[in-house]
């Protein structure tokens, strides 16, 4: 999965994707799957930037994880409905499977696993979509074991993909569900390994609690990739 | 390039604010963080900002110092930001020291092209030296008249507000200026080199 210049420029083309599925996910998230042509394979963290255009030429574009394996046909997007929020309000309204959209990628070298060296996952809510095509790839390449996750939310309807995450075993914490708990600093240094490569994706507010925990259980601080994620990245946004 | 069956935009073409660069919107009052690495912790009181490389006389200054030499009305931005991930902040003010006076002391030598800033994490961004001078550019403390707080770059951060702000290092500590281009760490990552909203430089490629 080296990537190449090539594919970098490749990646930066415009290119009309079809959406062959569209799963709703309550009024929370839709759930888009793409074919995208000419595809260039991401690696498991990368984003794909999608754009709405009108007819006057107005546009509006997003940014969104991949949730799918780079072996997957097709590109899986998980689109969080924002409160009032012009992209993703259309995408879980509007938009049907056969319809074209607009987008480019894959983006991002920074916050990337290619699923050969050990990696340690930590998301929050919404945060998870990078962290399942992490755990889809390590799957797919045998090599589930180089990946251990620890993710939360507030209850198991606020946390997708959960079915998914806790068959590979991943640390659930449910912070407002009965007999729940949140990621602390004991349960984060329970997970820390110096020796892997956290990469840590949430609202701000649970990434730098997360930050920080990781750091006091000796997870160095060059060894932790971090991406803000969820409507804007707002300090008032709260999901932990 | 395919139109979008069925998105008509919620603000018309006609009534978007003209200082949004394409594909912006307005964040309002909010303001988002993004970074790639842990947020440091820095003591206000140990922090320093070095002006090094081809300069003729390098120079570093603590906060207290640079208090000193501020206060001038160009050491006040007020305008608009622009993120790459497509939100822009309206109107809004940043105060510390332009630029301009600290490379007035540190004085760039005819050779020097280019800068790299530097942050205490070692994240580094490139810039031309014309994007960085001419009124284009501060070391900032203040937002909105409070202090710069640490998520978003505090005790002290760059700006440069007309390009896209990944440009603009948040926990700043080092200015060197160079005789050529070193792309920093998104530039080595996939996104542009330069950065101009206006042009919508976003990603390599661009």
């Amino acid at each position: 999965m080296t990537e190449t210049g090539q594919d970098r420029r490749l990646a930066a083309v415009w290119r009309d994707a079809r959406v062959v599925e569209v799963r709703h996910h309550g009024d929370r998230a839709v759930i888009l799957r793409l074919d995208v042509p000419d595809r260039v394979i991401h690696r498991p963290g990368q984003h794909y930037v999608v754009r709405l255009r009108a007819e006057d030429g107005y546009t509006a574009s997003r940014s969104y994880s991949a949730v799918s394996a780079p072996s997957d046909d097709v590109v899986e997007l998980y689109v969080e409905r924002v409160p009032d929020g012009e992209v993703s309000g259309f995408l879980a309204e509007v938009v049907e499977p056969g319809d074209l959209l607009e987008c480019r990628g894959p983006i991002g070298r920074w916050f990337a696993w290619d699923g050969t060296t050990p990696a340690l996952g930590v998301g929050g809510g919404s945060g998870v979509a990078p962290l399942v095509s992490m755990l889809r790839h390590g799957l797919d390449v045998g090599r589930p074991e180089l990946l251990s996750l620890a993710v939360s939310a507030r209850t198991a309807a606020d946390l997708p993909y959960r079915e998914e995450l806790e068959a590979a075993g991943a640390l659930v914490a449910l912070s407002r569900a009965p007999g729940g708990f949140r990621l602390d600093a004991a349960s984060i240094g329970a997970v820390a390994d110096p020796g892997a490569t956290a990469f840590v994706c949430g609202s701000t507010r649970f990434t730098l609690a997360m930050e920080s925990h990781l750091l006091s259980a000796g997870q160095p601080t060059d060894s932790i990739r971090v991406e803000r994620f969820g409507p804007t990245g707002d300090e008032e946004e709260t999901d932990e | 390039m395919a139109i979008t069956r069925g998105f008509t935009g919620r603000r018309r073409q006609a009534e978007r604010d003209p200082r949004l660069p394409p594909g912006q919107y307005d964040v309002g009052r909010s303001w988002p963080v993004l970074t790639a690495e842990p947020t440091p912790r820095v003591d206000a009181e140990r922090w320093s900002l070095a002006v090094d490389g081809l300069v003729a006389n390098p120079t570093t200054w603590s906060l207290k110092d640079l208090r000193k030499l501020a206060g001038e009305a160009s050491d006040t931005y007020r305008g608009d930001i622009h993120c790459v991930t497509t939100w822009s902040k309206l109107d809004t003010s940043f105060t510390g020291i332009a630029l301009d006076r600290l490379l007035e002391i540190a004085q760039p030598l005819p050779a020097a092209t280019h800068i790299v800033e530097e942050s205490t994490t070692r994240y580094r961004t490139n810039l031309p030296l014309d994007d960085v001078t001419g009124g284009k550019a501060w070391i900032v403390w203040e937002h909105e008249g409070k202090p710069l707080s640490r998520e978003h770059g505090g005790p002290v951060r760059m700006l440069v507000p007309h390009l896209y702000f990944w440009k603009s290092a948040k926990w700043i500590s080092k200015i060197t200026l160079l005789d050529h281009d070193e792309p920093g760490f998104w530039e080595v990552n996939g996104y542009h080199d330069r950065g101009d909203p206006w042009l919508e430089q976003r990603f390599d490629g661009d």
